[in-house]
């Protein structure tokens, strides 16, 4: 199976973020980590490449800085990457990212494709199904399980309130990921080591730009939410909280 | 003749999924700032029952978007039948509820109409003739207004808990209902699915539980969760966790809330021991009532906390199991 990989580098979780001068963006300078969906839609893809044979191809959009998730997909194991560098991708919607991408692979053949379930930072859910409507391809959300089989393949689809589903799919396929479908492996050094000589293709804004429309959404402001609770402590000793708790439990909450 | 607001409400095993009460509240409002005109969806096999209760509501008309291909739910099926109708009634605004299943399907009608989807929304603004939506972004850690650049249909999801479900208004008499049918071409659909089925026996259903005692890692040990699960017993409510608690093992992964667990809005979440990691407050911050237990003062979850207490939860916990015990037998 030859299997695209979606990946984003988004900022790390417990980075203090600043805004910009415009209010529409973050200021840059900070540290940056794997999008965490995304590291194990790359586990997956890895993992039935081991089982199923093929081809692990990664894939990302951003300035110079997003190589580094690039580099460590293929110090993982996966087998080349497509870097599309510039920083115009950071602004795209989710509509004009899955374009650059769908015009990236033209020439590629892939049976699946895979992308986190969402970003950490954009957190729309969107970039893997709108992919999969450019390509004319079905596609699965939220997918705990994979599995090939004649027809194409099984996925294991986590609804919600603790609800699964399976379903069957022909190939080619868009797949969205959920964390925690399996055990992240950490780069060997010998991995790392190999990753210096696999390939990894630039693809410059110019190549994919006649595919690219103006973006159907924008981001007018981003701010720092205000916080709109009036919050009332309830001090005292132990037995005297618990009675205060209590009574508004019952005069308040009205759950007495 | 105004615009036209058209909200897509989700039912599933048989019952009107909740939020879709809370997509409705958001219309009305929405309805009412615009002076559009509100109209209600429900799309599915044999939806008739659900179209007439929804027509009980404040709103214009209902339709039933009826093929027997609607069921069970295929992303394929479902993007067919609402492009079908939405070319034949031009709508300004499509709202539905941010869950799982909108989710996988949504972005492919917008693509597929060539147009884009806000999505996870916790509300709306309107300044001058724009409207902006405001939704979370960096897990919560920013708020963005953003506003649609591209034509009509404009698709918005709304976040579980963004609106009170139990604010939506009635009507003064029932809504007209009419039945739109479909036409899904053979060959359309690609995926089949199979039964929908629970892992786990127990697995509960948190986001339709109206009290809930979450614990977090300030309970220390696992033998420790008994008081908190007594807690929630006394109350008559659900035994919830944060995620390194079900990582631990100590409870099961299906009463974890947040980003990658349960997203809840009950009457009451009372959380013990929980610092209020974004992560966290992204599943519950929708509670009506929020009361936090926790040593630590400058935890984040006062933030959101409607009550709070600096304090040990070992201290505190077992006495307030005793006043709510007495308090329930005195009632």
């Amino acid at each position: 199976m030859k299997i695209l990989v979606c990946m984003k580098q988004v900022p790390q979780k417990d980075a203090p973020l600043k805004l910009n001068e415009t209010g529409t963006w973050i200021r840059e300078d900070v540290s940056y980590e794997v999008n965490e969906p995304d590291a194990y839609a790359l586990e997956e893809a890895l993992r039935q490449k081991e089982k199923h044979g093929g081809e692990v191809v990664v894939i990302t959009s951003g300035p110079a800085r997003a190589q580094q998730v690039l580099r460590e997909a293929l110090a993982k194991g996966a087998d080349r990457a497509i870097h599309l560098e510039d920083n115009a991708f950071v602004g795209l919607d989710a509509f004009n990212t899955a374009r650059a991408f769908a015009a990236a692979i033209k020439d590629d053949q892939f049976d699946l494709i895979f992308t986190g379930l969402q970003s950490d930072d954009y957190g729309y859910a969107q970039t893997g199904v709108v992919l999969a409507e450019l390509l004319g391809w079905p596609h699965a959300t939220i997918i705990m399980q994979i599995e090939k089989n004649e027809s194409g393949i099984r996925v294991k689809r986590e609804l919600e309130a603790g609800y699964f589903q399976f379903v069957d799919m022909p190939l080619p396929a868009v797949l969205t990921i959920q964390s925690g479908i399996n055990k992240l492996r950490y780069a060997t050094l010998i991995g790392i080591k190999q990753a210096k000589n696999k390939p990894l293709r630039k693809v410059s804004l110019a190549e994919v730009q006649s595919a690219l429309g103006a973006n159907l959404q924008k981001i007018e402001r981003l701010y720092v939410p205000q916080k709109t609770k009036n919050t009332e402590f309830l001090e005292g000793p132990a037995g005297e909280v618990a009675k205060k708790l209590a009574e508004k439990l019952r005069n308040e909450v009205r759950v007495l | 003749m105004p615009e036209t607001i058209l909200v897509v409400v989700e039912q599933r095993e048989g019952k009107l999924n909740r939020v879709s009460w809370e997509t409705l509240t958001a219309g009305q409002a929405l309805a009412a700032e615009t002076g559009w005109t509100l109209e209600a969806a429900v799309v599915g096999s044999g939806v008739a029952g659900f179209a007439n209760e929804i027509a009980l509501k404040k709103l214009a008309k209902v339709y039933a978007i009826e093929s027997a291909k609607l069921e069970p739910y295929t992303p394929d099926a479902f993007v067919a039948a609402l492009k079908q109708f939405l070319a034949s009634h031009p709508t300004k605004l499509v709202l539905m509820p941010h869950t799982y299943q909108v989710r996988d399907f949504v972005p492919k009608l917008a693509t597929a109409m060539g147009r884009a989807a806000i999505s996870d929304c916790i509300g709306y603004k309107r300044e001058g003739e724009k409207l902006l939506f405001t939704r979370q972004m960096f897990q919560g850690k920013l708020a963005a207004d953003v506003s649609f650049t591209s034509d009509a249909p404009w698709f918005v999801t709304f976040q579980n808990g963004a609106y009170r479900g139990d604010k939506v208004e009635a009507g003064a008499s029932a809504a007209p209902v009419e039945t739109v049918s479909v036409v899904i071409a053979d060959g359309v659909i690609r995926n089949k699915p199979h039964e929908v089925f629970k892992e786990a026996k127990q697995a509960v259903d948190l986001t339709q539980a109206e009290i809930i005692v979450a614990v977090g890692r300030g309970i220390k040990e696992q033998k420790n969760i008994e008081i908190a699960k007594q807690l929630a017993e006394a109350l008559g409510g659900e035994l919830a966790a944060s995620r390194p608690i079900c990582d631990s093992g100590w409870l099961p992964m299906d009463r974890q809330i947040g980003s990658s667990g349960q997203t809840v809005a009950p009457k009451l979440y009372l959380a013990l021991g929980i610092s209020g990691a974004i992560q966290h407050i992204v599943g519950m911050k929708g509670a009506r009532t929020i009361i936090a237990v926790n040593k630590d003062s400058e935890a984040p979850i006062f933030e959101i906390a409607d009550y709070a207490v600096v304090g040990n939860l070992f201290d505190i916990v077992p006495p307030l199991i005793e006043e709510v015990k007495k308090a329930k037998a005195g009632a």
